[in-house]
């Protein structure tokens, strides 16, 4: 393998780093309330950005295995998702220790919070059908039929229902996100590059877990 | 045979077998009828957030055991008959439509035996009966497609409301907060951005299951 193939794995590794040292050590705005907790900005938010790159992937190859049949498609959808949820995981772990600091509980009934839940059980329910289809044709073409018909729901109860209501949820009921605390863009510039390495990192790992379930697939395939 | 011609043959054909048998017709009234009463039995008197909540809930209820049965009614032979003179997109349709009136029909019956049993703390009754409408339709193009789904899996009515249920929440939070607008008598214009996206929900909802129906309808 020439270097051609995995400079890109080597630049998540940097820019995760990076994220880790300079998030933790660079200059953040002083605010109340938040104070130190900002710096969760930097490993919350690309956890976020991470899941929904996983699950725009996981519909794109699930429309690709619909016109093409090719069962490698049906595989990239399936793990996408299943790295998504974990991503989707953390994503709402960071969310709960850092509610639990500034708004005095992880759970407030909020809608982003319960909207961001909603979607990951529908995506959890796509893994329970999965599970409930035996043949594999059947199950790689209805499941791929679910994720297409639930991305949008998807994207109207993670990211349209929060902004149309009350939310104290930073970007959401009205709410401005941090980027206008953010004045001399001094967190822009570690927020970014970590969210472009964790995402590169989450693909990694869908990769890696795809080719495993591929030669699984060769096995189960030629040893019948 | 063009498309609305074949969509209104086969509505048609489905609500002569229903009127044969009578027994997805009389089950959906017994069942709202009991719910209702049941809900009363339970909760005697109910504050007008609650009425409204519980109504909806009662709404999700009745309409999943309704169109869960859409696809399955017909034994399999029948359907491949159906395939082989109609298109997929006039079958989707039909049975959205089909659904459509059915739940229709639900919602009229829900709303008044509810009404008549709780009475109706409501401010703006038109606003409200347009919301229970709005309501009707969205869960039939919602739940058409996704009994369609669960009935290609072995159709266990578990599976149906696993899938079902995270998908119907926005609707039905839009739905609750749109009838609590009538409830409170509030001015139609407070109510537009709800109404916008119960429209595109719906408009999103009926292409999607347009555009996907025929991947899923052939074994």
């Amino acid at each position: 393998m020439t270097m051609k193939h995995y400079w890109w794995k080597i630049l998540a590794i940097l820019l995760i780093l990076y994220g880790i040292i300079a998030g933790l050590l660079g200059p953040v705005p002083a605010l109340p309330i938040v104070h130190e907790t900002i710096r969760n900005v930097y490993f919350h938010v690309p956890m976020w950005f991470t899941m929904f790159t996983l699950y725009l992937v996981s519909v794109i190859y699930s429309i690709k295995y619909l016109s093409s049949n090719n069962p490698h498609h049906d595989l990239v959808a399936v793990e996408s998702v299943n790295v998504g949820v974990v991503f989707c995981t953390f994503g709402l772990l960071t969310g709960m220790a850092w509610a639990n600091f500034t708004w005095g509980a992880p759970w407030p009934n909020d809608p982003k919070l319960n909207g961001s839940a909603i979607a990951t059980l529908m995506y959890l329910a796509y893994l329970v059908l999965r599970n409930a289809l035996e043949e594999e044709q059947k199950r790689a073409k209805i499941s791929a039929i679910y994720n297409v018909f639930a991305f949008p729901i998807m994207i109207v109860l993670m990211y349209i229902l929060p902004k149309t209501t009350d939310s104290l949820h930073p970007g959401a009921g009205g709410n401005s996100g941090f980027s206008q605390f953010d004045l001399d863009g001094a967190m822009k510039i570690v927020l970014r590059p970590t969210s472009v390495g964790w995402i590169l990192l989450g693909i990694w790992i869908m990769t890696l877990r795809f080719r495993i379930r591929k030669l699984e697939y060769q096995n189960h395939t030629v040893s019948e | 045979m063009s498309l609305l011609k074949e969509v209104g043959s086969l509505i048609q054909k489905d609500i002569i077998l229903e009127w044969r048998s009578k027994y997805a017709l009389n089950g959906i009234l017994l069942y709202v009828v009991s719910t209702v009463f049941v809900c009363y039995q339970a909760f005697k008197s109910v504050d007008p957030t609650t009425w409204n909540v519980l109504f909806w809930i009662i709404m999700l209820f009745a309409s999943v055991n309704a169109i869960n049965k859409s696809f399955v009614q017909e034994s399999q032979n029948r359907q491949l008959y159906y395939y082989t003179i109609a298109g997929p997109k006039a079958i989707i349709l039909s049975k959205i439509g089909y659904n459509v009136l059915i739940m229709l029909l639900l919602s009229a019956i829900a709303f008044t035996a509810y009404a008549v049993i709780f009475g109706t703390p409501v401010g703006d009754l038109i606003l409200y009966l347009l919301a229970v409408v709005l309501g009707a339709v969205s869960f039939a193009a919602v739940f058409t497609m996704v009994s369609g789904i669960a009935a290609k899996a072995g159709n266990n009515s578990t599976l149906m409301a696993v899938l079902s249920f995270p998908i119907i929440i926005p609707l039905l939070i839009i739905l609750i907060r749109l009838s609590k607008n009538a409830m409170l008598g509030l001015d139609w214009s407070v109510s537009y951005p709800e109404l916008l996206v119960l429209a595109a929900i719906n408009v999103i909802t009926v292409t999607i299951s347009l555009s996907l129906f025929p991947y899923l309808w052939r074994d």
